[in-house]
């Protein structure tokens, strides 16, 4: 459904005069002073509630910070209001927060606090959130070089063949440690003491039928071996309760951002599949409509077909091994996991045989894919299909009766979906609060609209049901999957002339995908020029951590790695 | 009933283990000396209609790896490997995500850049097996390669290749890769036959306009005189005097009484660059001493002369 931002800034301006100051492409620009009252018209009177996105950009003149806002009502469903707050002042930036209107925008508006070092004020925690505290600089700023700093852009001038070209040193030669890295000006690495993230507050003593008990802080992770990757939470406990969760991220940060800023836009393909490298090939999916998108670029029709292929396998083996990976979080050690384990060998078998590698696949191209597969492959993908088919009627037969399974699931974690949109959720955890939320189907991309399958949905957000939602969607992605075997078409695998180094026309876009966990964006900012301007990364799983701490507060302390490993996190995108 | 799920459960977990033993075999084979581990057996398993056991006995055993497979780049030559097969472009070094490659490019001795590499380098510590720079090189010179058992001690010094641990035959690639070889090679020899079929065709055509144009040429003329060998004017090779005798000079007599505006001007209809480099000036004066038959003045003079310029 198209939406008329030009009735909307209209509306807007209307409500409160003055409040849009200006028009860029298809981004509303909204006064800093009216930000929160807009923000909270649009959610309120014209329905817009669910905040997906939020960042920024660092431009010569200015920063930006924005939003990108979309409903969940079925008949605004689709294309949301994009808008943006100007911000003048790069020395001392600040605006208004919209964490009392979103409370998911707690951590994305700490990750532009930590990359940008805009301050958002009325923030209940305006913490460094993917750095230390303590940190100098904000690295997204295009003023801050990293270590090993070369050039703005690759390709570096030293890569150029040249006969003066002297025999290059490794890496460590080459750049010293100490170069470019920049301390706090009072910084001693011996007397350092890190900040904590939560005060024990020693006076919470508690009398429970007169057994005093402390709250007490506990530490889960960093090195655990349930917390998905390497994350830490702070969990505030009275006996078993818990009664706060403090997420601690970064400890796999790499500045994916920065790299994506330094790269082509070519370069930025195998770095995708970095993030989630549990789905890899919905990574790269995400990242060439985007930048397809902005390019205004045609896809071979066979291509299509096969990048549906490979993200659909993708969704369903990531399913599979999501409730894999549940059981072993609630005791069940290994048996289901490695049932699971059997299924993804399969898959990744064919996307070996496909791309050239299991995980690190780079297999997306700009208007194509990068191999054509032959009809054995398809014919064993069919294959696949049924078998994983056949998988799954045995992991509902194993498991969804199982009374320990219910026991341990039911009612815990639950969630209405009101609650869910606030925190931004999105994915099968969204749906399984009973809210049939797909991008797939409410702005349709690739080819999708063209196949027949439904969004399951399930009504109270537990974990038993999202186990449920998990299992009923790999059902459909394998619908899906037998649609696409029958349809696939013969012909080119490639739409237009493949370059290595294609430029893409200057403007902004955020184009989001249904990525198995949930909705992957990428916002991309291009200056005409063949590297991008600014490439952000809208994490499904680092905005659903956001409410894990709503979701566990009130359960025991055993269910708390249950409910990470229900939102099926993967650190590799949250730290980026 | 209570438990029910549970034992549900657990039926599926007792039938996936009674099928790792009798799935690839039959009981009556429990106690055959063929190993548990049997490559036969191994296969029936890991199917995709497969059951039970799925593992395998790493490193005894070990999985075929598919013919796409990629790990770390290597260079391709032809015959030798003082030949590779890159002519030092440097796209590779340029598409490169994480810029591990460096190309120091060949010199000859008046220090002329060459199209071929002096150096190559690949810092394996940073490469992230992405494959763009097999993928986007225009000379099929460097490929994949599915060595992947590269364990070191020092990173530093080992894992940082130069040409020398870089190059590999093309036999080798065409043994990794059959199907992309036998690909490329069909597309290179489809290539090379268009350009031996489109010369030959120019060939044709530049023999039947000078037959044609000769022809004519015979039928102005009543009585054509016998051509000379007009290549003994030093500075005419075959090719001007074949256009030459296109334009109707056959004998020395003829080209000693042709202007020099007009010999230019036959060459620069001919080829531009041709009437660039050519200094037709001295050819009547040669010509005439040819045509009375001054053989060793003719001789004497062209010993001064430079390729026909005084």
């Amino acid at each position: 459904m198209a939406i008329d931002l030009a009735a909307i800034e209209a509306q807007v301006n209307t409500a409160f005069p003055g409040a849009v100051v200006d028009r860029d492409g298809e981004w509303l620009v909204v006064d800093k002073a009216r930000l929160k009252e807009v923000a909270t018209y649009l959610r309120d009177e014209m329905g817009f509630d669910y905040l997906t996105h939020l960042s920024a950009t660092d431009y010569p003149d200015r920063l930006e910070v924005v939003y990108n806002l979309y409903s969940t009502r079925p008949d605004l469903q689709g294309p949301g209001i994009p808008f943006k707050v100007r911000l003048a002042d790069k020395e001392n930036p600040h605006l208004p927060t919209v964490t009392d209107i979103w409370p998911g925008a707690n951590f994305q508006e700490r990750e532009v606090w930590d990359m940008f070092g805009i301050r958002f004020d009325g923030h209940p925690n305006l913490k460094r959130i993917l750095l230390w505290e303590g940190f100098e600089g904000h690295p997204l700023r295009k003023d801050w070089h990293e270590p090993y700093y070369e050039q703005e852009h690759k390709p570096f001038k030293s890569r150029w063949p040249r006969p003066d070209n002297p025999r290059p040193r490794s890496a460590e030669e080459r750049v010293r440690w100490r170069r470019n890295v920049r301390y706090p000006p009072d910084f001693d690495p011996e007397n350092w003491e890190p900040i904590p993230e939560i005060e024990i507050d020693q006076a919470d003593k508690i009398d429970i039928n007169g057994l005093k008990t402390d709250r007490i802080l506990l530490n889960i992770g960093p090195q655990h071996p349930s917390t998905h990757g390497v994350f830490r939470m702070v969990v505030g406990l009275q006996g078993e309760t818990i009664t706060s969760v403090y997420p601690v991220v970064g400890h796999l940060h790499r500045n994916h951002e920065k790299i994506g800023e330094r790269n082509l836009w070519t370069g930025n393909i195998p770095y995708t599949e970095r993030l989630d490298y549990i789905s890899p090939m919905y990574n790269n999916f995400g990242y060439v409509v985007a930048v397809e998108k902005m390019m205004g670029r045609e896809v071979a029709e066979r291509a299509e077909y096969l990048r549906i292929i490979m993200g659909e396998l993708t969704r369903a083996i990531n399913h599979i091994l999501a409730v894999g990976f549940l059981f072993n979080e609630l005791g069940a050690m290994m048996t289901p996991m490695l049932y699971a384990f059997t299924e993804r060998e399969h898959v990744l078998d064919l996307f070996e045989e496909a791309s050239g590698a299991r995980m690190m696949v780079n297999y997306y191209r700009f208007g194509g894919v990068a191999r054509d597969v032959s009809d054995d492959w398809l014919k064993r993908c069919r294959k696949v299909v049924d078998r994983l088919e056949r998988k799954i009627d045995e992991f509902e037969y194993m498991l969804t009766d199982n009374e320990i399974f219910i026991a341990r699931t039911r009612g815990v974690a639950a969630m209405t979906w009101q609650e869910m949109i606030g925190y931004g959720v999105s994915g099968p955890v969204l749906r399984s609060a009973g809210l049939a939320y797909d991008i797939r189907k409410v702005e349709p991309y690739s080819i999708y609209d063209s196949f027949d399958f439904e969004i399951p949905t399930h009504e109270t957000g537990d974990l038993y049901d999202r186990y449920r939602q998990r299992i009923a969607e790999a059902r459909q992605s394998l619908k899906i999957l037998h649609q696409a075997l029958d349809r696939i078409p013969k012909g080119s695998i490639q739409a237009g002339k493949k370059a290595w180094n294609p430029t893409v026309p200057a403007g902004e876009a955020y184009v989001r995908v249904e990525h198995p966990k949930g909705e992957l964006g990428f916002y991309l900012v291009s200056d005409g020029g063949t590297n991008p301007y600014r490439y952000h990364v809208r994490s499904p799983c680092f905005v659903n951590l956001g409410a894990l701490e709503a979701m566990s507060v009130g359960h025991l302390l055993a269910d708390a790695i249950v409910i990470l490993g229900s939102l099926d996190t993967t650190m590799g995108e949250v730290d980026r | 009933m209570y438990g029910l799920g549970l034992l549900k459960g657990l039926r599926v977990t007792m039938r996936h283990f009674i099928e790792s033993y009798t799935y690839d075999r039959s009981p009556l084979k429990w106690f055959s000396l063929k190993g548990r581990y049997d490559q036969e057996w191994l296969e029936k398993r890991q199917a995709i209609e497969g059951k039970g056991l799925f593992t395998i006995q790493y490193p005894e055993q070990q999985r075929k790896i598919t013919e796409n497979f990629r790990f770390l780049p290597m260079l391709v030559y032809d015959e030798s490997p003082d030949k590779p097969r890159c002519v030092a472009c440097g796209i590779c070094a340029r598409v490169c995500p994480p810029q591990c490659i460096w190309i120091r490019r060949a010199t000859d001795n008046r220090g002329r850049p060459q199209a071929r590499p002096a150096g190559f380098w690949i810092d394996f510590t940073i490469c992230m097996s992405c494959g763009f720079c097999a993928e986007f090189c225009p000379f099929d010179a460097i490929k994949m390669n599915q060595e992947v058992k590269l364990a070191t001690t020092d990173r530093d010094q080992d894992m940082f290749y130069d040409m020398d641990r870089l190059l590999v035959s093309a036999e080798y690639y065409a043994q990794l890769h059959p199907t992309d070889y036998a690909r490329e090679e069909e597309a290179r020899r489809a290539k090379e036959e268009a350009a031996c079929r489109a010369a030959a065709e120019k060939k044709a055509a530049a023999e039947a306009k000078k037959a044609a144009a000769a022809k004519k040429k015979a039928e102005a003329q009543a009585a054509p005189a016998k051509p000379d060998d007009l290549t003994r004017i030093e500075g005419i090779g075959p090719k001007i005097a074949g256009l030459l005798a296109a334009a109707g000079i056959t004998t020395f007599a003829q080209l000693a009484e042709t202007g020099v505006e007009r010999i230019t001007q036959i060459l620069r209809e001919a080829d531009p660059r041709l009437a660039r480099i050519t200094d037709p000036t001295t050819w009547p004066r040669q010509a005439k001493l040819a045509a009375k038959g001054q053989w060793d003045a003719l001789a004497k003079w062209q010993e001064r002369l430079k390729g026909g310029r005084e």
